[in-house]
């Protein structure tokens, strides 16, 4: 046992849990900790926004699996941390935020910085602390990390006032005892339940596997591997879940909801048996649920006893680990083929292909589609693809083939633009080895471009394409269907995207036809450091399919067919 | 969030009755409320006070909704870490109490009257002045209402009112067991998967309540006839 300040008992704790880089940003509140993290090798990355550094512990998690750090001094530094901790709070990310406080006797005085934070992130954090004492730091600490990756993983605050960063403690981790009798294990599934299940598989003509992030978080990518050869039951991911199986796999059928694929929207209406694994039947999968899967029994496998029946109505809710409940399924359940069925899911492909925009000729013009393609051919799919949030986004999902888990990063439940940059850098901490991309928009890019500057000071080697389309693409694409093409707030009159990163001694490339796309990206590949890539693609191209908001799944804005996206109509700005 | 428009007289609404063992630490009810709010459930009345453990307080907690929505809130409830059980009590044998003080005007020609009213509802006169006397009185909403009714006439000055405080009936403790989904936890004596599933059942069997509602429609027909 040893006394240490409260600001050392800070380093110590992160050191334990096996911290090695944090994000993080300077202030009053926080300096007793600066000051004492001169005396620890733990890797600190200055952000330029703090924002920033909650994304960047994001992606960190996302990336590794393991408890994302961010840093911050209290009041107007905590409060930036907000979008970024909702973030994660909405995709389920281990987070810790450690924040400065204003010293413990002036709080409740409007002091200097002073800013109730875990009054504001309490509806957003698993949990949120304020720690007055340095002596309740490292048992606060060692709590917060136990509940950022356990259970349903989840963003967690601990807020540490100055005063208590400067007195002094003892310091003996090992002696702490992490106590949560109200925070309890998912029983798993029940003997009951398993049997049912195994029924309900075996009866099923039509199954269908829903497969979320849950199956990446609990890695059970081998079990479900393992359930599908046994089974014949074809997959479909949600956003998030995407890489959690292979894309390549036989009986991958693409993704779901608004901007999946068409079949698959089309065999989830006509299911009867839905496996919901790990996914949580957000909005933009169901479409309207009163009409989603009618004619499907539902069994729903989450850990989170609040996700069932929440917005789908399930006909068995299975509470507990995934990778548990695969293992005892893939035990119980029949072999089967079901080869009706999977011709019958063959034939609901349809036009789908000459819809592709991918099968349209090179007319000069580049799309975005064709971009996502080319990065994923060059890269042999073995890119780490971080995104932002908009049409790139979906593109991206469509168009890059993820085989493995953890290998697209996106927010998918707050959308959050701005999130691409910052989170990629998180994940390049996080992987050293291996290559990643950044693919987002001319317009989130802006929300968080002066991250550029951090990758610079950290000397990063990341890939950012931007799909520059001089709008607020997304945006202007429902503008166009649902508001009579009134493009109201969506033209962006962007900055030289190149001439901004040269500004931060980055290198760059641009390309506004398909072969120089190619070559931008393979040179971007060869280049050290972070490239900027800006391409200048085609303004107005929307993404489809697309099932508008509160519509039924099967109801989906298709690719026109005879109204040829590539004749020349709108004067390109370019 | 529910729209102020919207507003719906809670009597008129269908209720659950939720009630919670939390530690009792600062900010629970905060995080407790949070959840209602996020959720946009509406609380009917929330009453807390300690229990006779050291540490853990004992929320009781009346929603508007119907039992879909307070499943719901249940769910949501155990994911905060202080609150330790949630158990609705709606469909349970269950004992639900009010308190209310009443302080109505009076005076002597009709204070007699005024005493008489509040012994036939079970209410206690605590206090008499010249002008007002206080009434305390336990019971359910509907025999607090009751008396308020009957009181009314003379001039009710002032009133103050719990929320509910509810208990199951027997020997089972309200304070465990119904935590679905949670059965392997070894801190949690008493909460094994058996007794979840019991709680649960117990939940579909057919609804006992005992609404203590002593005279209350006498009461009502009282002032009827006045
Ligand atoms: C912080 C934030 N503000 C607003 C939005 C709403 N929004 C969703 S997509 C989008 C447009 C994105 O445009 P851009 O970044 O250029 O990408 P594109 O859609 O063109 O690929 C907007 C504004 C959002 N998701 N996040």
């Amino acid at each position: 046992m040893s006394q240490k300040t409260g600001a050392q008992i800070i380093w110590e704790c992160l050191l334990k849990e096996q911290v090695e880089t944090v994000f993080g940003y300077p202030g009053g509140a926080i300096l007793p900790a600066y000051d004492a993290l001169t005396q620890y090798r733990i890797r600190h990355v200055l952000v330029r926004h703090e924002q920033g550094a909650a994304h960047m512990a994001d992606g960190y998690a996302r990336a590794s699996g393991k408890v994302g750090v961010a840093l911050a001094t209290s009041g107007p530094g905590a409060t930036n941390l907000v979008t970024g901790i909702a973030t994660a709070m909405m995709d389920s990310s281990p987070v810790v935020c450690i924040t400065g406080q204003v010293p413990g006797p002036v709080i409740g005085r409007d002091a200097f910085q002073e800013c109730d934070v875990t009054g504001i992130t309490l509806p957003i954090t698993k949990h949120n602390y304020l720690v007055t004492r340095a002596q309740h730091i490292a048992p606060t600490i060692k709590e917060a990390f136990h509940l950022a990756r356990s259970g349903r993983p989840g963003p967690v605050l601990v807020d540490i006032t100055k005063d208590a960063q400067q007195e002094s403690a003892d310091f003996d981790w090992d002696d702490i005892e992490v106590r949560l009798p109200g925070a309890r294990p998912a029983s798993g599934v029940l003997p009951d339940e398993l049997q049912q299940a195994v029924e309900l598989i075996n009866a099923a003509q039509k199954p269908l596997i829903l497969a979320g992030q849950g199956v990446i978080q609990s890695g059970s990518t081998e079990g479900l591997l393992q359930f599908v050869d046994k089974t014949s039951i074809p997959v479909s991911c949600t956003l998030l879940g995407l890489g959690g199986f292979p894309a390549s796999h036989p009986l991958n059928l693409g993704m779901m909801g608004m901007h999946g694929e068409s079949w698959v929207n089309h065999a989830i209406q006509q299911a009867d048996l839905l496996l919901a694994f790990g996914m949580r039947f957000d909005d933009r999968v169901t479409g309207n649920p009163a009409t989603y899967a009618t004619a499907a029994k539902k069994i729903h496998v989450d850990i989170d006893r609040a996700e069932i029946n929440k917005n789908v109505q399930v006909d068995l809710g299975i509470v507990g680990d995934l990778r548990d409940t695969l293992l005892q399924l893939n035990e119980a359940v029949d072999e089967c083929s079901h080869r009706q069925w999977n011709a019958d899911i063959e034939e609901m492909k349809g036009d789908s292909a000459v819809r592709d925009i991918q099968t349209l000729p090179d007319n000069g013009r580049l799309y975005a589609a064709h971009v996502i393609n080319d990065i994923w051919n060059l890269t042999d799919g073995k890119a780490m693809v971080v995104t932002d949030v908009g049409q790139h986004q979906m593109w991206e999902a469509q168009y890059y083939k993820h085989e493995f888990p953890r290998q697209l990063i996106t927010s998918g439940g707050l959308g959050t633009m701005g999130f691409a940059l910052p989170a990629a850098i998180g994940a390049r901490m996080a992987c050293p080895e291996g290559e990643i991309w950044v693919v987002c928009g001319d317009g989130g890019f802006q929300m968080t471009a002066c991250e550029l500057s951090t990758c610079a000071q950290e000397e990063l080697d990341i890939n950012v394409a931007i799909i520059n389309n001089g709008y607020l693409g997304m945006v202007r694409q429902w503008q166009e269907f649902f508001y009579e093409k009134r493009y109201s707030a969506t033209p962006l009159r962007n900055p030289d995207f190149c001439l901004l990163a040269q500004a931060h001694g980055l290198q760059t490339l641009q390309a506004r036809t398909r072969s120089q796309a190619r070559e931008s990206i393979a040179k971007a590949r060869r280049t050290q450091g972070t490239v900027v890539v800006d391409f200048r693609v085609e303004q107005e191209d929307s993404v489809y399919p697309m099932v508008p908001a509160g519509n039924c799944l099967h109801d989906m804005i298709r690719r026109p067919l005879e109204e040829n996206p590539l004749v020349e109509t709108a004067q390109s700005r370019w | 969030m529910r729209v102020i428009s919207e507003y719906r007289d809670p009597r008129q609404s269908p209720l659950q009755t939720l009630v919670l063992h939390v530690e009792d630490k600062p900010g629970v009810l905060d995080r407790v409320a949070s959840v209602f709010r996020r959720r946009a459930f509406n609380i009917a009345s929330l009453s807390v006070g300690h229990t006779h453990r050291p540490g853990i307080s004992r929320m009781t907690v009346v929603m508007e909704g119907g039992a879909a929505e307070a499943e719901r809130a249940e769910a949501n409830l155990h994911k905060l870490i202080n609150v330790l059980s949630v158990d609705n009590v709606t469909e349970r044998p269950s004992l639900e109490r009010h308190l209310a003080l009443v302080k109505v005007r009076c005076n002597p020609a009709n204070r007699r009257e005024i005493l008489q009213l509040c012994e036939v509802f079970r209410a206690r006169v605590v206090d008499i002045g010249p002008q007002a006397l206080v009434a305390e009185i336990t019971g359910s909403d509907s025999k607090i209402e009751g008396l308020v009714e009957v009181l009314r006439p003379f001039g009710i000055l002032e009133m103050a009112r719990t929320g509910a405080v509810a208990m199951s009936r027997g020997k089972q403790a309200s304070e465990q067991g119904s935590r679905p989904g949670s059965g392997t936890a070894s801190e949690n004596e008493g909460s094994t998967e058996t007794s979840n599933r019991a709680a649960v059942r117990d939940r579909i069997s057919p609804p006992v309540i005992e609404r203590v509602s002593l005279l209350s429609e006498d009461g009502r027909s009282l002032t009827a006839a006045r």
